[in-house]
């Protein structure tokens, strides 16, 4: 099997777990860094067009979940399973490229909004099409912004060009974490919206990390609190929590 | 101790640039001392430094003493121990990077080697000690300014920015395409004052180097070229230490690719 960028993707049946139907799998994951617990354990289901958030309070382990799922960071213990095959086996890159991540500050480059939402099909040698960047910035209500240096941005926009960043890998899964912590309510609001088009989008799914609780009610069809390092999915039958 | 021979020391040439050397570290001095009056506390550091880098002179004049004397070999030898030391203080202020002195040794070695063997066997330098050891030493002292400002500036562009660079390896970059920036950034700004010295030469400034020649009967043309060629020498060992550097960062900074360093 080739992957859409025609790197080699797993063929190996053990360590695919087909049947689930699950397009992202996360059980009994595990964190600990330099003998702290950062993530106690997180089991996480997410289906098909169905878009999930993870509230709970400061320091419960919500990011840190995130950047396990796409592998920013390693767990310590349990595995990933995207579309039933185990994410440890499926090249990192790749991997990346098909979990996508939206982080809490914009973390944009130096150089314009075209250069930076052009990156990542960039890296694969694939120049972005100019009716694709602007129907991309579009969605994002960033039409006409595509010549425009980021270092004039403001908060919100530049969120929103991270997340047409994020969307021009064409992920399977959006991660979202904390998208408009750093911004006041009318910025939150027009993110929010850009947010809805990136979701119906993606046409995969999404795991939105918020510490807002009415934004996880307007956002996601389910909600899952995380506490102490603790993520619980009723959705999963096995989620065996020491 | 006869008051006899210490008029006649008093006489010698080392004695009179001891003291010169005394005025000129007094002068320095109350650069340092001018510096307090800015806040800017630079006076134990001078002073330690001063006093150290006179003993660390007087102690290479002696080394030189017999090594000018020896075999062609001797002088590697010497060069080994040199870039040994240079490693030893380039990674003194980048300690925080992991594995430090071998990245250090590594990029000076690579950077010096690569240069004085090809310039050896060119016969640009002489197989003998009185030309490889001052140009050697030369070279590996410039790499060594090289290495540390390479490392000094990747690591603290890498921190600056290491949001930036989780957000390019999100986005599915390598390491080295996540990290290419600030190494771009590091190589080229270490890379300037070697630059500006091959631009400025003759201009600017003349190597202290040409005064020897001059003295020693060589022809001026020649002593010309030969400066432009010991400057060129000077900058290709620091292009190719400050490549080796940035490269040794840009490993030690990720495991599996995931940034460790922040």
């Amino acid at each position: 099997m080739k992957a859409r960028d025609g790197e080699d993707t797993v063929t190996d049946e053990s360590i695919t777990n087909a049947g689930t139907g699950l397009l992202l799998r996360a059980e009994g994951l595990r964190r600990e860094l330099a003998g702290k617990v950062i993530v106690r354990e997180a089991c996480l289901a997410l289906r098909a067009g169905e878009v999930v958030a993870i509230t709970g309070p400061s320091g419960a382990g919500k990011s840190s979940v995130l950047r396990l799922l796409n592998r920013l960071d390693e767990p310590t213990a349990g595995r990933v399973w995207l579309e039933d095959v185990d994410a440890s086996a499926i090249p990192v890159r790749e991997l990346r490229r098909r979990v996508g991540m939206v982080m809490q500050q914009a973390n944009l480059f130096p150089g314009t909004v075209a250069e930076n939402v052009s990156f990542g099909p960039s890296l694969r040698g694939v120049a972005m099409a100019g009716a694709e960047l602007e129907e991309l910035l579009a969605t994002v209500g960033l039409a006409g912004y595509a010549g425009r240096d980021v270092a004039g941005l403001s908060g919100g926009e530049a969120q929103r060009v991270s997340l047409a960043r994020t969307l021009a890998n064409h992920p399977q899964v959006l991660l979202l974490d904390e998208p408009t912590s750093a911004l006041d309510d009318a910025a939150k609001l027009v993110v929010e919206e850009a947010l809805r088009a990136a979701m119906t989008r993606v046409q995969g799914g999404c795991v939105i990390v918020t510490h807002d609780a009415a934004q996880a009610a307007r956002l996601a069809q389910r909600t899952l609190v995380m506490r102490d390092g603790v993520l619980k999915d009723g959705a999963m039958e096995a989620c065996d929590v020491r | 101790m006869s008051a006899e021979w210490l008029a006649r020391w008093v006489h010698t040439q080392v004695a009179v640039g001891l003291a010169q050397a005394v005025v000129v570290s007094a002068l320095a001095l109350a650069v340092a001392w001018l510096g307090h009056s800015r806040k800017l506390e630079l006076r134990s550091e001078t002073a330690v430094a001063l006093a150290r880098g006179l003993g660390q002179m007087l102690a290479i004049g002696l080394v030189l003493v017999w090594l000018l004397h020896g075999a062609a070999w001797w002088s590697v030898l010497a060069l080994t121990a040199m870039c040994a030391s240079a490693a030893a203080m380039a990674q003194r202020r980048t300690k925080s990077v992991p594995g430090c002195y071998w990245l250090c040794l590594q990029a000076i070695g690579t950077g010096s080697a690569v240069v004085i063997v090809m310039m050896t066997a060119t016969r640009v330098i002489a197989f003998r000690p009185l030309a490889m050891v001052p140009l050697g030493s030369m070279i590996i002292a410039n790499s060594m300014n090289t290495c540390s400002q390479v490392l000094e500036r990747f690591a603290s562009d890498m921190k600056l920015n290491a949001g930036r660079v989780e957000a390019a390896l999100a986005l599915g970059a390598s390491p080295a395409q996540a990290a290419l920036p600030y190494a771009k950034n590091a190589t080229s700004a270490a890379l300037i004052p070697s630059l500006n010295s091959l631009r400025s030469l003759g201009i600017v400034w003349i190597p202290g180097f040409a005064a020897g020649m001059l003295l020693t009967g060589s022809d001026p043309v020649y002593t010309a070229i030969y400066q432009f060629m010991v400057i060129a020498m000077i900058y290709a060992a620091s292009g190719v230490t400050a490549l080796v550097a940035a490269r040794g960062y840009e490993h030690a900074a990720f495991a599996q690719e995931r940034l460790v360093v922040r």
